[in-house]
């Protein structure tokens, strides 16, 4: 009977696996398109059916960097044995590299890259620092109107961003945060800031006040048992919603389209602009979303053991 | 080490009154408990004396000073919880030294390892010094948290239930460990738990807590021997005394829910003063004898075996009550037997407000 049991329970199991894979499988495909795009010489790149055999080269990287035109005639053999290796892998697909004297012009990505970097990391942090001492004082303190200032700060988050484009916008060109990354960095933590909040909420309210109150008894001030008990103690918390934070901050679209040309312009409107003039290049345009798609992915990977603590949180507690 | 005393202390939660009125005196180097069921305000009243909580009335000193406006640090009292006072990142070691690394006690590292060595010692957990405290077992995590209350040396120290979530073996032998630590330090202490047995084998006193007023404060031996009402009377001891709605007339005592009536001797009558009509009576299990001249007739109704003894549930009429016995004496349900009430151990409580009748227990109120 128990023999049954146990070998129903393990088909059971071995089903939900496949299933876990055959979702993984799916989830994974569209990234694998891109990155495989992105290692595709430009002609491979659009066939159909699509070649999924093919000799990689990063050719479209080198382009994804520099800026370049398109040759009207071929090129001289000398210069294209003068030129370093990169240089001609440019060269072979009929196109040459800019330079200012000597220097190579650089295309629009790599700072639009660094944008993003400092945008997304700058706001994260901020969000995630408010939130954690909102967070904080919501959970410990009498606060007068809790559950109206609560339901308020997540209240932000009911109405789709979207809808306040248009007069955002007005606001921030009358006082000058239009292409700023100070303005960008503003609004990413006002959209992070409430889940940020909600969600430490829910972390702290975990921490036992006890070991806070022990270490108040033992001669510490309350800033004191604050980061020397508290914040370890949260470090899953916090953790958890950087992560969410970031992505939301890093993915954001509409607003960077909308608030930002060229000297704080993010990542994800950048790209697509590519598309711009003639044939799109999609390597190129590959390569910059596989790019793109690095650093959320590193930062989930190393918060991965934190993450996976805080979404089963209560569950392991209670 | 300090003197302790709250003066008509109230402290209201919202509407909610957790404490009401409360006078208590701790001595130097006393071992106080405060007694109570769950939720009759012992927390609350630790709280208030380690500064953690502000009073909505009254004073408390500490060593004749009043420390009203005294943070939890500046007290320097030493608080032990039934759980998380350990941090759990934290080795053993790390916990101890935590209360002497802070700013207000800046103790050289030299100083610090000594203390911390001085109190391993004294619990027995030298052994377990480097170990990560989640790592330990709930009497070495207990031991621990007496360890950092106690390397600190602090004025008083406030337990709240460090017993309670121990198996009962080692609630036991920590128990008496604690109470030699106590002798030996010949420190304050203020003991909080809600375990009668605990109260009256560790206390010097014993205050009982009941629904935020103190009901009684004493030694063990008078809260068990002269309960001043009903309320003391049930909670302590076990099994629970016997309480009995009863009539007193003249020298005539009636239980009428069942066939129990005596003539009240002289001495007892004395002891109980002018008072007459309806009471109530209170007898402990172990003042009701097996006695073959007895007036009272019962039948055996249940039978609860502890070792040496049995309690014996014994039923007359509609009244049930309690009486304790040798393990020896045979007792089969239903059976027939006849009971006589100890005079000298019976207590009469006035059946409205529950106070204790007996002259005695008036006299131990007017001493206080
Ligand atoms: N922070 C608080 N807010 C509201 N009510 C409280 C609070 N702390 C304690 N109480 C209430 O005060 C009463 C006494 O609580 P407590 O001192 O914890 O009792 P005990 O420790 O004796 O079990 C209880 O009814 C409890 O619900
Ligand atoms: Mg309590």
């Amino acid at each position: 009977m128990a023999a049954v049991k146990s070998s129903g329970r393990a088909a059971v199991n071995r089903l939900a696996v496949v299933g876990v894979i055959i979702a993984t499988l799916i989830f994974l495909a569209p990234i694998y398109w891109i990155a495989s795009t992105a290692f595709k010489p430009r002609a491979l790149a659009t066939t159909v059916p699509p070649t999924v055999l093919f000799q990689p080269e990063i050719t479209s990287f080198i382009k994804l960097f520099v800026k370049r035109v398109q040759m009207n005639k071929a090129v001289d053999p000398a210069t294209y044995a003068a030129a370093p290796w990169w240089e001609q892998r440019i060269m072979d697909n009929g196109e040459r590299v800019l330079r200012t004297g000597d220097n190579v012009q650089l295309s629009g990505y790599p700072s639009r890259f660094m944008n993003s970097l400092i945008i997304a990391i700058t706001s994260t942090v901020l969000a995630v620092g408010m939130g954690t001492f909102t967070a904080y004082g919501f959970s410990r303190f009498r606060v007068k109107g809790e559950a109206d200032l609560l339901f308020f700060i997540l209240s932000t988050r009911m109405l789709p961003p979207i809808v306040v484009a248009i007069p955002m916008f007005l606001m921030y060109r009358a006082v000058g945060l239009t292409d700023t990354h100070i303005g960008l960095i503003i609004l990413y933590i006002a959209f992070n800031l409430s889940f940020s909040v909600w969600l430490m909420k829910g972390f702290m309210d975990e921490i036992p006040k006890e070991y806070e109150e022990a270490a108040l008894v033992d001669g510490y001030t309350r800033m004191q048992a604050f980061f020397k008990i508290v914040l370890p103690e949260a470090a899953t918390g916090i953790a958890a919603t950087a992560v969410f934070c970031f992505i939301t901050a890093w993915n954001e679209y509409a607003f960077a389209l909308i608030m930002t040309n060229r000297r704080a312009q993010t990542a994800p409107p950048f790209i697509p602009s590519q598309l711009g003039s003639g044939l799109p290049d999609w390597t190129v345009i590959a390569a910059g979303t596989f790019l793109f798609l690095l650093p959320v992915a590193i930062f989930t990977f190393a918060l991965r053991g934190h993450l996976l603590r805080g979404v089963t949180f209560g569950a392991i507690r209670k | 080490m300090a003197h302790v005393r709250l003066n008509g202390i109230t402290k209201r939660f919202g509407a909610h009154t957790a404490l009401e009125n409360l006078d208590l005196e701790i001595e130097d180097g006393q071992f106080f408990v405060l007694l109570g069921p769950t939720g009759a305000g012992k927390t609350t009243t630790l709280r208030l004396i380690a500064g953690l909580e502000k009073p909505t009335a009254g004073s408390i000193e500490i060593g004749g000073v009043d420390v009203g406006d005294w943070g939890a640090a500046e007290r320097d009292v030493a608080l032990v919880l039934q759980q998380y006072s350990l941090y759990p990142r934290y080795t053993v070691r790390q916990n101890l030294e935590f209360p002497l690394k802070s700013n207000i006690r800046r103790m050289a590292q030299p100083d610090i390892d000594q203390r911390v060595a001085r109190a391993a010692k004294t619990l027995r957990i030298e052994h377990l010094l480097e170990r990560k405290v989640d790592r330990l077992s709930g009497g070495e995590m207990q031991r621990v948290s007496i360890g950092r209350a106690i390397v600190r040396s602090p004025r008083i120290f406030l337990m709240d239930e460090p017993l309670s979530n121990l198996d009962a073996k080692l609630r036991e032998t920590l128990r008496s460990e604690l109470k030699d630590l106590q002798m030996k330090l010949g420190a304050t202490f203020l003991f909080v738990t809600h375990d009668q047995i605990e109260a009256m084998s560790m206390g010097d006193k014993v205050g009982v807590l009941n629904d935020g007023r103190l009901a009684q404060v004493g030694t063990p031996y008078e809260i068990y021997h002269h309960p001043r009402d009903t309320y003391v009377a049930g909670f302590v001891g076990s099994p629970a005394m016997n309480l009995l709605p009863a009539d007193l007339l003249g020298d005539r005592m009636r239980v009428p829910s069942g066939a129990i009536e005596f003539a009240v001797g002289p001495a007892l009558r004395a002891r109980l003063g002018r008072s007459s009509g309806p009471i109530t009576l209170g007898i402990r299990a172990e003042n009701v004898h097996l006695d073959p001249a007895g007036s009272i007739e019962a039948r055996v109704w249940g039978v609860e075996n502890h070792g040496v003894e049995k309690i014996v549930t014994l039923k007359t009429g509609d009244c049930l009550f309690k009486a304790t016995m040798p393990a020896t004496i045979a007792t089969a349900i239903d059976e027939p037997m006849r009971l006589s009430f100890d005079q000298s151990r019976l207590h009469a409580f006035d059946a409205a407000t529950g106070l204790n009748l007996s002259l005695e227990g008036r006299a131990l109120e007017a001493a206080e």
